[in-house]
């Protein structure tokens, strides 16, 4: 059915084109011969061709082309004719005797253009003849294409300031009263359309009244240009200032858009409107034009319409901030808001969506405007929020996805977090959010913090902060883990974790009072996020107190709120929450930064509390022997550095590190284990912790363990084990006979490189080029040192290598 | 052959010439053969004046019992008018004016022979008419009267055009009519008498439009009607069909007429000439709606023929 009448319509156009082509060559035959009568007949029989009514507007429009086109060779001659002497006024009487009114009024406005040319008579009256005539096509379509005829020929010629036609008679007020009302004429046309075809398909029901009607809509939205072209030409006068704009041509213009009750027309108009008149000009009629808004039909897309005129004002704002003024002297915030508010209290069921997106351009507008009130941008926002309570959670993502801009506009124009924390509104238009969407807008919100590198100063704004971010913080109501996917999280978490590093004040009291909020709410987030949130946190806080450490002695005798002790006890309960996490590697890392930041306080009980608490971490919560190796290295690494404690204490403490050592699982861990615990008795730097006694026995047994190594190596895997082990106890020997403890000697390096030696020897079956390299350079070293002379040299005498 | 022509031949060469007759304007007549010839245009009360002369044919002698000049204003009736060429002899032939003057007393005429003739301040009130069932004409008409082989008569058609000055009152036609419920319409002709060149303007406003039109036209129709009584015959012609509108109206749309009366063949009104025959004028504005439907009303207006300006 529709392929048929596709056909058909190919059908007709063609014919109708080759009409127009025959009749176009007899009408030049005539012009060639000056024969100005068959002229007019073969021209009007040619526009009869525009009388079909079997074409849709785009192959109308092909139609009318052609013909425009011969026109334009008529109109020419109807030029020559009068310089020939034929007199114009005879001319326009002469083309109207035609008997079919559509070829005829073509002709009329065809010599009417001569006719303005020539000057004979006051444009204005040729105009208005021609536009009062034009009446006679009350076919939407057909009179479409005539008026637009009509604003083409005359578009040149409309006595506009400047223009030649302009005179005594004619001023540019009759070339807006002309354009007005072909104006008004071609919208009810236009509109028309829509009201006819609805007739047509109660009388069709063939097809169904919907696609029909899409179909109708279609083919107008085609022909609104036509409509539209009218107000482009308006614009384009350079006679309508600001005061004719204002008492005439947009009143004028809003009458009729208001009065054809058509929402098509009533959109396309007011988008027309807005783009084509100047930016000044709308912001001085702002009341009238957007007066209009809650007079048109409910079901005009106004937040398009009013979201594009915030954009334009906002842009023009933007432009130069010499016009800022004028938007202050016309109160343009105080206008939109309300027409804002009017149109949705008008219109009930506008989805979210168009409010929402009519709140975020009138933010950015208020943003470009009056970058300097906070007050107008939370006031905004309360509208928003106002409006989202009706609605509850938003479900659609696209409401979602305007709300995010929404909340971004005002991170983005500021810059600074810190200014948008004083925007009382913002976390309550950030509640209506999903949880998902929620998190989205929290990492804008720390990526713009960590950008612009804000400082965030005070525990108030921190915990306003926290307020907008919580959705990162802690569970929210109704989600659901699983759906979480594990990257996103572990992103999520970081960006939380690197915030920390803005959140900071200079005043150590303050600061303490941002770590405790920081706490507080980071207790809150749940085993999941305390290994990310802690360590921040703990890093944080050890920052604050070695602060306050290079300031101690100011704060003596004073009461002082932020002590090192004070924060100690804190550090210390925040980290016991990570055991129920559980989390006892990172806890124990954490207990033992503490501890050395004790040590540096010289607070040794604290210190030692630390170390307790790691200590009990290791004995009961760390089973896996390859964290256990690491967890004893990191606590013999701490303990040896060390010097607060008293001898007793660390005697405990390095008896109990050895005493771990011993018993770790795998030869191989104990023993590299035991000779790193040998460094815990000999501490260069310290005269009081130079046991050598001890450090050998460390040694002897180190080695011990690793022959018991290399012999069950034998008798697991039947080939001897690597002899690193030896070499790396070779390398703990050399180290203190270097630092001169005496109870190593030469001879007991001696005896064992010789014991290495023998065992690379015997063992042929297992290379171990490392381990051989390993042993090379050592003894290479041994060498070098012997050379090299000095004190150390003569002690490396006797070694024989 | 040639002897045949001959015989039927007349023995002599009429011809009339008019005393003015070379300043005298011409109007393009049509004859009943559909030839358009050039004829002498007069109003009433005009001398019409001029010479004969009559030349016999080579050789031979006129013997007449007398020559004289008629002026015959006729009005010819009965379809067949248009048909018969020279002999009006089966329209029903009425004269109202017939004026005579003798040229000659009965003679002999050897050689060409010259008359004037005179007729002064003739009373000629109607106007010559072309119509489709009646005829008014006038015409000289000569007549050389013979004893034997009939009388030899020529014929000169003239024209005569009355002139009307501009009416003292001449109102508008305004009316509001319409189908109850249908159709309402008001319409304003501003006139009710126009000259044959004038211009009609007007002007149709759509009060309720509950039909969809398709277009409206204006039509000039012309109704000749001859006889009386019983026997009256009427025929009706539309000589303008001008289409005002194209397209369907709404309520409160006002839709402009301009017609002018040039292109068209009008004559003045003529109303029940010598109670033989009337020639009236209607305005008829014609709707028509999408089925074809034809909704129309007609108005009488009067033409009349202004003097030319000269």
């Amino acid at each position: 059915m529709m392929v048929e009448r596709a056909e058909d319509e190919e059908k007709w156009l063609a014919a109708g084109i080759a009409a127009i082509q025959q009749n176009a060559f007899y009408m030049h035959r005539a012009l060639d011969s000056n024969n100005l009568r068959d002229a007019l007949k073969y021209s009007a029989q040619m526009l009869s061709e525009l009388r079909t009514s079997r074409l849709s507007p785009h192959k109308y429009y092909e139609l009318y082309m052609r013909a425009f086109d011969e026109l334009r060779k008529l109109e020419m001659f109807f030029k020559e004719e009068t310089r020939r002497g034929c007199s114009t006024i005879d001319l326009y009487e002469l083309v109207q005797h035609a008997g079919n009114i559509l070829p005829r009024l073509y002709l009329l406005c065809t010599v009417g253009s001569v006719y303005i040319k020539s000057k004979e008579a006051p444009a204005k009256d040729v105009l208005k003849d021609l536009v009062e005539m034009c009446r006679g096509i009350q076919h939407p379509l057909r009179g479409l294409f005539l008026r637009s005829y009509l604003s083409q020929v005359s578009r040149d010629k409309l006595p506009d300031i400047g223009s030649e036609y302009e005179g005594d008679a004619d001023t540019v007020t009759d070339a807006v009263e002309f354009v007005l009302q072909n104006f008004t004429e071609m919208n009810k046309l236009w509109v028309r359309m829509q009201h006819q075809f609805r007739l047509a398909i109660g009388l069709s029901g063939l097809q169904g009244p919907a696609r029909e009607k899409e179909k109708r809509e279609k083919e107008r939205s085609e022909l609104r240009d036509l409509v539209g072209k009218n107000l482009h030409v308006l614009g384009q006068l350079e006679g309508v200032d600001l005061d004719m704009y204002k008492e005439t041509v947009l009143p004028r213009v809003l009458e009729q858009v208001v009065n054809c009750k058509d929402e098509i027309a009533q959109f396309y108009l007011m988008d027309c409107i807005i783009q084509v008149f100047p930016d000044e000009y709308h912001l001085q009629t702002l009341e009238t034009l957007l007066g209009a808004c809650p007079q048109l039909q409910p079901a005009v897309d106004i937040k398009t319409v009013l979201s594009q005129l915030m954009e334009r004002l906002s842009n023009y704002a933007a432009s130069s901030a010499e016009v800022l003024p004028e938007f202050l002297q016309v109160e343009a915030f105080a206008k939109l808001s309300n027409s804002i508010w009017k149109v949705i209290e008008a219109q009930v069921d506008m989805p979210i969506l168009g409010a929402v997106t009519l709140y975020s351009s009138l933010l950015t507008f208020t943003l470009h405007v009056h970058p300097d009130r906070l007050d107008y941008v939370d006031q905004v926002l309360g509208a928003c929020v106002t409006k989202l309570s009706s609605a509850g959670k938003l479900e659609d993502s696209k409401s979602t996805k305007q709300i995010v801009a929404l909340l971004s506009a005002p991170l983005e124009k500021y810059n600074d977090i810190v200014t948008v924390l004083k925007l009382s509104n913002y976390p309550r238009v950030m509640e209506y959010l999903d949880n998902k969407t929620n998190k989205v807008m929290a990492i804008v919100i720390i990526q713009s913090i960590m950008k612009n590198k804000t400082c965030i100063a005070t525990a108030e704004k921190v915990e306003a902060l926290f307020e907008l971010i919580k959705g990162l913080i802690k569970d929210l109501d109704g989600d659901l883990h699983d759906e979480v996917d594990d990257e996103d999280f572990k992103e999520e978490q970081n960006s939380v974790a690197r915030l920390l590093q803005m959140l900071y004040s200079d005043d150590p009291d303050e600061m303490l009072l941002i770590i405790c909020a920081l706490k507080k709410h980071f207790l809150t987030g749940g085993p999941q996020r305390l290994p990310y949130t802690i360590p921040p946190l703990v890093f944080s806080s050890l920052k604050l107190i070695r602060k306050l450490q290079g300031r101690d002695e100011n704060v003596v005798g004073e009461e002082a709120s932020a002590s090192p002790k004070k924060i100690f006890q804190l550090l210390n309960q925040t980290i016991e929450v990570l055991s129920a996490v559980p989390a006892s590697e990172l806890a124990l890392r954490l207990y033992l930064q503490c501890a050395e930041a004790a040590n540096d306080c010289d607070l040794e009980p604290v210190a030692y509390e630390f170390f307790t608490q790691a200590y009990i971490l290791y004995e009961e919560e760390i089973a896996d022997s390859k964290a256990q190796v690491t967890a004893l290295h990191l606590i013999v690494g701490t303990l040896q550095r060390t010097h607060v404690f008293g001898v007793e204490n660390r005697d405990t403490l390095t008896h109990k590190a050895t005493g771990y050592s011993a018993k770790l699982l795998k030869k191989p861990d104990q023993c590299r284990a035991v000779y790193a615990c040998s460094h815990l008795f000999w501490v260069d730097d310290q005269d009081s912790i130079r046991d050598g006694e001890r450090v050998l026995l460390c040694l002897k047994r180190a080695l011990r363990i690793a022959n018991a190594a290399q012999q069950m190596a034998n008798v697991a895997r039947g080939g001897s084990g690597s002899v690193t082990l030896f070499v790396e106890i070779l390398n703990k020997y050399l180290y203190f006979f270097e630092k001169g403890n005496p109870q190593i000697t030469a001879a007991a390096i001696q005896s064992l490189i010789e014991l290495i030696t023998t065992e690379i020897q015997s063992d042929t079956m297992s290379q171990d080029p490392a381990a051989d390299a390993f042993f090379a350079s050592t003894l290479r070293y041994i060498q070098f040192q012997k050379q090299k002379g000095g004190a150390l040299a003569e002690k490396y005498e006797s070694i024989k290598v | 052959m040639n002897y045949l022509i001959g015989a039927f031949k007349p023995s002599c060469n009429i011809s009339i010439t008019f005393a003015d007759g070379k300043s005298r304007k011409q109007v393009p007549t049509k004859k009943e053969n559909g030839q358009t010839v050039m004829v002498p245009l007069f109003q009433s009360q005009e001398n019409i004046s001029g010479k004969i002369s009559v030349e016999p044919l080579q050789g031979k002698k006129i013997e007449h019992n007398g020559v004289k000049i008629e002026l015959l204003g006729q009005i010819v009736t009965g379809k067949c008018v248009r048909v018969n060429i020279m002999y009006f002899d089966r329209g029903n032939f009425y004269d109202f004016t017939s004026l005579v003057r003798e040229l000659d007393v009965p003679g002999e005429i050897y050689e060409r022979k010259t008359y004037s003739f005179e007729f002064s301040t003739v009373e000629m009130p109607y106007e010559t008419y072309s119509g489709v069932n009646v005829r008014l004409r006038y015409v000289l008409k000569v007549t050389i009267s013979r004893g034997y082989g009939g009388s030899i008569v020529e014929y000169q058609d003239f024209m005569v055009r009355n002139y009307t000055p501009p009416p003292e009152i001449n109102n508008s036609i305004k009316m509001e009519v319409g189908i109850e419920d249908c159709l309402h319409i008001e319409f304003e002709y501003n006139k009710n008498k126009y000259h044959l060149k004038d211009v009609i303007i007007g002007k149709i406003y759509f009060l309720l439009v509950r039909i969809k039109i398709k277009n409206m036209d204006l039509e000039i129709r012309r109704r000749e009607s001859t006889g009386s009584g019983a026997n009256t015959h009427v025929e009706t012609e539309t000589l303008a069909k001008f289409e005002l509108m194209d397209g369907a109206p709404v309520r409160g749309e006002s839709i402009p007429i301009r017609l002018f009366l040039s292109p068209y063949e009008l004559t003045p009104t003529h109303r029940n000439i010598n109670n033989k025959f009337s020639v009236k004028y209607y305005l008829n504005l014609v709707l028509v709606d999408e089925e074809d439907r034809r909704y129309f009303k007609q108005q009488e207006i009067t033409v009349y023929r202004l003097p030319e300006a000269s």
